[in-house]
């Protein structure tokens, strides 16, 4: 994990066992001790134990999964804090929580009921079509959502410690997914092979990010956060592909509770997810699992959640 | 011949520790399955989800090879969820939560509370000559050790790295601060 300014100014400031909360160096920390696990979509505190019970490492407490959103429309907003703090009632893991685009009126919410993670989500109707929220002034840390480089970079400038494709949630197609992840990997190769300087102006400028931040993946040739995989996963094939594109966890929305068998699916991706390289455990853990979720083909849908967020 | 380090690879921060490992010029190799259990001459077990990781030992069948190579003294340093691992007894855990009990200390799961009670501090431990900056990530709390567990530093009186013959295991992430000196000593009394 790279060196943050603030984190050593958080550092210095806390001195000797004057403990430092919301540092960048722990909020990015908690995202590093999720690699390799599934966080997965309940909208029930029954749910949020079938996940741990399937060896989820975190939840996303929310009303309704990305699918019945798009079947059955309105207005997206935060859950009711009661369901959330049902879910932490319910489970020892980390719960996640989602709040709207620019709406850190719910996110201050979400951080008083001490949520471990937020997810600034395109899944949920965006409140500002301007602004982000700024989530340097949380303690909690926030994970947000990028089709693109340019937009991973724009949202770690403004404090996310999390960095997840967004695909096109409530699908069940990967096919959004693994268009994000590439292109976020790619460009990230482009620029860690630039030849000068006058290349990484040139990159801030056409990917409209800060310059601060492609001068560090130069240096490091990675993103500065985890990059984790969000978006239609929906077998433990899908989760093995995303994590051999290079994501580092994922998310998995609509694909647990609407398959036939939500346990067995969730155990499965949970394995897929740890032995990603290896077809011999895949192919044995992918056997008989009962239907997938239905899933949607993009080309037919009216609303893209991908398309949210500037 | 140089020692081949294993990182236990199921889930969580094991890139963080290899990356360190590598860089103090150690053969690193993860290790997912009983085969790659078998090849490695000391182990790290990861911070991570304690009970996604008690899950997946037993469902890549390497709780009964690494409790063995554990009790025939392999060398093994484990960090925050490791430590919960390895330790005696646990408490506020899974009640199908496997326990290594290689380190006679009773830990609570996530005793500080949530994410927004995580923490850096400086500690002082037992051999370093300056502070060691760590990182407490919903971290556990050691609520007893026993006499054979030597107590290498605490924080706020509560333990917070403990020994136990060639076990070590700390409460906090000595992967993340970009101090390598916990990794060095490990490397050393190899």
């Amino acid at each position: 994990m790279s060196a943050h300014t603030e984190t050593s100014a958080a550092g210095a400031a806390a001195g000797q066992n004057r403990p430092a909360t919301g540092t960048t160096l722990v909020k990015r920390g908690l995202a590093e001790m999720l690699k390799g696990g599934v966080i997965m979509d309940v909208v029930t505190p029954e749910q949020a134990r079938i996940a741990e019970d399937a060896g989820a490492v975190s939840v996303m407490a929310l009303e309704r999964v990305p699918a019945d959103i798009r079947a059955h429309g309105g207005v997206s907003r935060m859950s009711d804090p009661e369901m959330i703090q049902g879910v932490q009632a319910a489970v020892s893991i980390p719960v996640m929580a989602k709040a709207r685009i620019g709406h850190f009126g719910e996110a201050q919410i979400l951080q008083a009921l001490g949520v471990d993670y937020v997810d600034e989500s395109e899944v949920l109707t965006p409140a500002d079509e301007v602004h982000h929220i700024d989530k340097w002034a949380f303690t909690v840390p926030f994970v947000c959502g990028a089709t693109n480089l340019g937009e991973a970079l724009r949202r770690i400038g403004e404090g996310a410690c999390m960095i997840r494709s967004k695909g096109e949630a409530g699908t069940g197609n990967i096919v959004e997914a693994v268009r994000h992840l590439r292109s976020i990997t790619g460009d990230i190769r482009r620029i860690a092979a630039a030849g000068d300087e006058a290349e990484l102006f040139e990159w801030a400028k056409q990917l409209r990010a800060p310059l601060p931040l492609v001068q560090e993946i130069a240096d490091t040739g990675v993103l500065p956060v985890p990059l984790f995989c969000a978006g239609g996963i929906a077998t433990p094939a899908d989760a093995s592909l995303v994590m051999q594109l290079g994501a580092e966890a994922v998310f998995v929305g609509s694909g647990i509770f609407k398959s036939s068998d939500p346990p067995k699916m969730a155990s499965a991706i949970v394995e897929a997810v740890t032995h990603f390289r290896d077809p011999d455990i895949l192919a044995k853990i992918s056997a008989g699992l009962g239907k997938a979720m239905a899933g949607l083909e993009t080309a037919a849908l009216t609303t893209k959640m991908a398309e949210r967020g500037w | 011949m140089k020692p081949r380090i294993g990182v236990l690879a199921l889930q969580g921060g094991f890139a963080a520790h290899g990356a360190i490992l590598d860089k103090l010029g150690a053969r690193t190799d993860e290790v997912r399955t009983p085969r790659q259990l078998a090849e490695v001459d000391a182990l790290v077990m990861p911070g991570g989800e304690s009970t996604t990781m008690s899950m997946l030992l037993e469902r890549s069948e390497l709780l009964e090879p690494l409790s063995e190579r554990l009790n025939a003294g392999m060398a093994v340093l484990g960090t925050c969820a490791g430590m919960i691992l390895l330790a005696r007894e646990v408490v506020d855990g899974r009640a199908d939560q496997h326990s290594l009990g290689m380190v006679d200390i009773t830990v609570r799961r996530n005793a500080y509370g949530t994410q927004i009670e995580s923490f850096e501090a400086d500690i002082d431990v037992d051999g370093l000559e300056s502070p060691f900056h760590a990182v407490f990530i919903r971290a556990p709390v050691v609520e007893r050790a026993g006499p054979g567990v030597e107590v290498l530093a605490r924080h706020e009186e509560r333990p917070v790295l403990c020994r136990s013959g060639r076990v070590t295991v700390a409460a906090f992430h000595p992967e993340l601060s970009g101090d390598e000196r916990l990794h060095a000593r490990f490397l050393a009394d190899l």
